[in-house]
């Protein structure tokens, strides 16, 4: 029933908006005691285990004094989040560093390699997935999704040694690994990280083109496309102007989680390309037990994962106009 | 798909007709069951031991005695490829099973009671969601040790709130049908249709999301064997014998192209099936055809 | 010539055949209705017009719209013609429109693409165009999302679309089927308005002969893909030549003839002089909480029933009467305790039922069984006859044994004209109306004493709707059960009830003898019903009217 409803209705957009953001601040928070607290629970001494077993008392009790451990469960939860609040994330053992500034170091390979694989498997992925929805059961749907099938089959760090094999061993295009730094040129930089994100950008692409054209072709059996081809609008224009928005909310939700496995997969890809990133970093701080680091980043990532999703959410809405009002 | 996918009826007479006559179903099916006859078989017998090395034989080529070759250490490919795909298979089930007995009550339990309960369950599956299962599988096999079980652990911990979102899915979208108003009204408790209705209904759904996670789940712990945390040697994996490819790929590529072959088959069979499962069961594409 | 001469017209499709030599015509300025239950292929005959087949179709024969053969034109032919020289509407305007363009876009996009004006003169015709079918501007701004109107708003706006180009035809599938019989007037109303100011050709395809009768020049009655008898309205309704169309014209009137039998039989009528009522609710209301309008206001609850008192006799049945959204499927899941009042009360066989927790409500639910409206969706797909009518034979305290069971089963489908044998069977083998008896025979295991119907005919084409009637007097007259019959149509409350209560947003505003309200309704929710239902043969008197007001008028020019 349409009983006086007005037609803006704007606070329910803001409503709306609130929600998906105040869920999103709930989430952060809890997510920050799940990553405190796992670091907490861990088995033994958190300063034993970053020293190892053969470490003096005297350092240790140095170490638990210098991390705070001595203080209040409580108090330390609160100063560990103050601190992330501030960029203060805390001071690495091992590299004798802070954290933030660990980040940031590596923040400018992982950065760009995430970006530029997200817009490469996006550029890629929808334009296949509307094409094959356009010509459904036909030819080139076959190609194109029976590559899509193989895409998504694929580990992502087997395609990388293939890609390696193939453009630095083979035909000495790129560098096979490794990080100049961008003081050496853009396009040097560049260089080293075309190779690293194909790898990571293909498999994602598979299984984004393959979500945009279900999501086109189940649109496409909706009773207003009948519609708008009553009108007398020709094929191509009713997939354009009725059919891709329509299709686009599936497609804004995988998105949405692929950017969760694109950092996870940065873990490995930089670990196949000895990339000086992240991901790397993550997985070397956690081998050497530096977990003042491991903490910083990966609730770092968390929080992009997070804030990703809710900038989805609010996505939706400028979408589907009923999700404005479903506050 | 969803409502679609809840509407057929039993898999029975129907489903292996129409099941043979799906080309995706087929081939899915047939690569599946050659990994898994491959695993079972290394059990009794491989070409040759995995565990003895013959340093004097290393990274051969192709042959008629070694079918893909044999590693830095002389060993069998082929036979440390079979041999590997146990480990893939078995914490690729565990965790799918992990998933499915954890996540389906707690999906379906949430849609039995909406309300509060439900929407807090679902926050605390949003909030799984938001930590890169990868990157938490790294934390939790790094923490606790490397080894095959905690993989195992890692993945099956991401696989739960899949399923219960799924099952809560499926399980919405039924309750307010017309049938299981009737239940209802004939006096059966939640607790009960949900077994004898909601459940049976929703398999399907289940079916499919199961061939998709098992199928990540092979590629998960390829990822994690090859950062050195998951099966450990000499236990032969597929993802440790792709990292120790790596470094000899120049001389040896065959090192790196079998057991990502091996991988690529079992992932694309385990997908394959999964389309062709969701074809078959879904009534509505079924017509279409 | 005439605007569409349909000739021989055939169409398989993946080689099942659809039609199979459909002759048909229309002259400019004429409204045929083309008339058949499900699978007749008359909705099929529409798409072949708009050459919208699904992939597949084979078509043969021809297809002749003004002086062009429409199986031979092509696509660009096609674009040209469809929404601007023919429009066309669907069943469905909950989904007809895109969820995510306003209304004066899809309104206007037709404009814009054939006539290649600018935006602003496109969306000045659109919205003079929704405003001529009644969504003036004011009120519905162009602004508007369609899921911000209602099924019968969107609906006119489906119109708006098809009509915005003024073609010479209109097809119109079946566009009143999924409104209520009000708005099923208000729109035929419309349509038949727009269709003499433009002088468009209409082709209404309808399963009910009734609604298409006051309308209609012309009819053609269609079954299994074949045109059965052709010809002027009154003519083909009063003489009712061909089976067929005899039995589709008595079934759309039908009154079973139990029922006719025991008429006079003493009812006892609402009051309260009989002992003890089988069903009594008193001031009973449910209410939702408001939509949230903001983080800390809601808007005033949704009082979906308010205040509502009535009562049910032992074997009597009442009708529950009134328009969608009134409030009368909340009252019917609140009654059966699938959903709890707010306030007042609800006693059943001398028990109070509202407030009984679950556990304790099986001696009331095995005397107080339902049936539902659709005969596709009130089984689980995946279980047998024997299992799903005996469901309900959970709530016996001693629980039947196997053989006892399928006994019982037996009887059931007995009861309801099914053979035992049924139960081995999968619900899918069933028809809409097979499948709306084993609703019954489920109903009727535990032999209750009231069964509650919400719609039970409304899903079913007007024949097996008949036969189905039929059962439901039956079971009244034989085993003595009580209805609650909820229903929007007045046939259906005339052919079965005793007394009906008419509801209008949520509260009950006239009650009585079926026969007395419905001959002469009071309240003015009772006279909209009444004066919108189809009823066959007063529109064949008011077609005789018009007819001979027309022959008497002086011909001009």
């Amino acid at each position: 029933m349409a009983v006086g409803l007005a037609s803006g209705r704007p606070f329910l957009m803001i409503a709306y908006i609130l929600k998906r953001l105040l869920i999103g601040a709930a989430t952060l928070l809890l997510a920050s005691a799940v990553v405190f607290a796992v670091m907490e629970v861990l088995p033994g001494d958190p300063a034993q285990v970053m020293l190892g077993m053969s470490a003096t008392p005297e350092a240790t009790a140095n170490l638990r004094e210098q991390m705070g451990l001595d203080q209040p469960l409580m108090w330390r939860y609160i100063s560990w989040v103050g601190g992330l609040l501030v960029g203060d994330f805390g001071r690495s053992y091992t590299y004798s560093a802070p954290v933030s500034s660990l980040i940031a170091e590596r923040l400018v390979v992982s950065l760009p390699l995430a970006l530029m694989s997200l817009v490469l498997s996006t550029v890629i992925a929808i334009p296949v997935g509307i094409f094959s929805a356009a010509r459904r059961g036909r030819l080139p749907d076959s190609i194109a999704m029976g590559t899509a099938q193989l895409g998504v089959a694929i580990p992502n760090f087997w395609f990388a040694l293939l890609l390696i094999y193939v453009f630095a061993v083979g035909l000495q295009l790129v560098p096979s690994g490794g990080f100049p730094g961008w003081g050496g040129g853009i396009w040097n930089g560049l260089k080293s990280l075309i190779l690293p994100s194909v790898a990571l950008a293909l498999p994602q692409a598979a299984i984004l083109a393959r979500v945009t054209r279900s999501a086109l072709l189940d649109v496409l059996g909706e009773d207003y496309i009948r519609t708008a081809r009553a009108k007398g609008l020709p094929r191509g224009r009713v997939l354009r102007r009725h059919a891709l928005r329509n299709a686009m909310i599936p497609v804004l939700t995988i998105l949405g989680l692929q950017f969760a496995f694109l950092l996870a997969g940065t873990i490995i890809i930089e670990n196949v390309f000895y990339l000086p990133g992240l991901g790397r970093l993550v997985f070397q701080s956690i081998t050497q037990r530096d977990l003042i680091v491991v903490e910083g980043v990966v609730m770092l990532l968390v929080a992009s994962v997070i804030i990703v999703n809710v900038l989805v959410d609010l996505a939706y809405a400028l979408v589907d106009p009923r999700l404005r009002e479903a506050a | 798909m969803t409502d679609a996918a809840l509407d057929q009826p039993l898999p029975d007479d129907g489903f292996w007709r129409h099941a043979l006559r799906n080309r995706s179903f087929v081939i899915g099916a047939v690569l599946t069951l050659l990994i898994a006859t491959m695993a079972l078989v290394s059990f009794f017998w491989t070409p040759y031991s995995v565990f003895e090395l013959a340093v004097a034989n290393r990274m051969k080529g192709l042959s008629a005695e070694h079918w893909f070759g044999t590693d830095h250490f002389g060993r069998d490919l082929l036979s440390m490829i079979m041999v590997g795909a146990r480990a893939s298979i078995a914490v690729a089930v565990v965790a799918v099973g992990i998933g499915i007995v954890l996540g389906v009550p707690l999906g379906c339990y949430a849609a039995a009671r909406g309300g509060w309960i439900d929407e807090a369950l679902m926050r605390v599956n949003d909030l799984v969601f938001a930590f890169p299962a990868l990157l938490s599988a790294v934390m939790i096999t790094a923490i606790f040790g490397p080894s095959a079980t905690n993989a195992i652990i890692a993945i099956g911990i991401f696989n739960i709130p899949v399923f219960a979102r799924v099952a809560r899915a499926g399980a919405l979208s039924l309750w307010p049908r017309e049938f299981i108003l009737a239940a209802r009204a004939a006096g059966k408790s939640k607790g009960l249709i949900t077994v004898e209705h909601i459940l049976p209904n929703i398999i399907s759904l289940l079916l499919v999301q199961g061939t998709i996670q098992f199928a990540l789940g092979i590629l998960a712990e390829a990822g994690l064997s090859y950062l050195g945390l998951g099966t450990q040697p000499p236990m032969p994996s597929w993802g440790r014998m792709l990292f120790d490819a790596q470094t000899r790929m120049m001389a040896a590529p065959h090192l790196a192209l079998f057991p990502g072959f091996a991988i690529v088959l079992t992932v694309l069979g385990l997908n394959l099936l999964g389309d062709g499962l969701r074809d078959i069961l879904d009534p509505r594409l079924r017509r279409v055809r | 010539m005439s605007l569409l001469e349909i000739e021989n017209l055939t169409l398989s499709i993946g080689g099942a055949s659809i039609l199979k030599g459909v002759d048909l015509s229309l002259e400019a300025g004429e409204v045929m209705a083309v008339v058949g239950e499900s699978g007749s292929g008359k909705s099929m005959t529409a798409l072949t017009l708009m050459q919208l087949l699904p992939p597949g179709s084979k078509t043969g024969g021809r297809v002749i719209f003004d002086g062009q053969d429409l199986l031979k034109a092509s696509e660009a032919d096609m674009l040209r013609l469809r929404g601007d020289d023919i429009g066309m509407v669907f069943q469905e305007p909950m989904t007809a429109l895109n969820p995510v363009k306003t209304i004066g876009e899809q309104v206007a996009e037709g404009i814009r693409w054939h006539t290649r004006v600018g935006r602003a003169e496109a969306e000045q015709r659109a919205a003079a165009m929704l405003d001529r079918v009644g969504l003036p501007q004011s009120k519905f701004p162009l602004s508007r999302y369609p899921h911000q109107l209602s099924g019968g708003q969107r609906q006119r706006v489906v119109i708006a679309i098809a009509c915005a180009l003024n073609p010479k035809l209109l097809i119109a599938d079946e566009p009143t089927t999924a409104l209520d019989v009000v708005l099923q007037k208000q729109i035929l109303d419309l349509l038949r308005d727009l269709v003499e100011e433009k002088r468009m050709g209409l082709l209404l395809i309808s399963h009910d002969l009734a609604v298409v009768a006051e309308m209609a020049d012309r009819i053609t009655i269609m079954r299994h893909g074949e045109v059965v008898e052709a010809g002027e309205t009154s003519a083909i309704l009063q003489a009712k030549a061909h089976a067929y169309t005899k039995q589709l014209a008595e079934a759309s009137a039908h009154v079973p003839s139990v029922r006719v039998a025991a008429a006079p039989k003493t009812t006892p009528s609402l009051a309260t002089d009989a002992p003890r009522p089988l069903l009594e609710v008193q001031s009973l209301s449910r209410e939702y909480p408001g939509r949230r309008t903001g983080i800390f206001s809601r808007e005033a609850p949704f009082r979906a029933v308010r205040d509502v008192s009535f009562s049910v006799g032992h074997g009597q049945s009442v009708a529950l009467v009134g328009r969608s959204g009134c409030g009368k499927s909340t009252l019917a899941r609140v009654i059966l305790a699938l959903d709890r009042p707010t306030g007042g009360s609800i006693t059943f066989d001398g028990q109070r039922i509202d407030i009984l927790p679950d556990a304790k409500l099986r001696a009331a639910r095995r005397n107080m069984q339902v049936v539902f409206q659709d005969p596709y969706g009130s089984f689980d797909p995946r279980h047998r006859v024997e299992r799903l009518v005996s469901e309900p034979l959970h709530l016996l305290e001693n629980k039947p044994d196997r053989d006892e069971r399928r006994t019982l089963v037996e009887t059931a489908l007995e009861e309801v004209g099914l053979a035992a044998s049924d139960m081995e069977k999968y619900p899918h083998e069933f028809s809409g109306g097979q499948r709306q008896r084993l609703s019954i025979a489920r109903a009727l295991i535990t032999k209750p004493k009231l069964i509650v119907a919400d719609e039970p005919v409304s899903a079913l084409d007007v024949s097996i709707r008949a036969q189905v009637l039929d059962l439901f007097a039956d079971l009244n007259a034989r085993l003595g059960v009580a209805y609650v019959f909820i229903t929007h149509d007045l046939t259906v409350a005339r052919a079965i009830t005793d007394d009906v209560l008419v509801m209008h947003d949520g509260e009950i505003v006239e009650r009585g003898p079926t026969g007395a309200i419905l001959d002469n309704p009071q309240s003015d929710a009772a006279k909209a019903l009444v004066a919108a239902a189809p009823d066959l043969d007063r529109a064949l008197a008011a077609r005789s009217r018009t007819k001979r007001a027309e022959a008497l008028r002086p011909i001009s020019g």
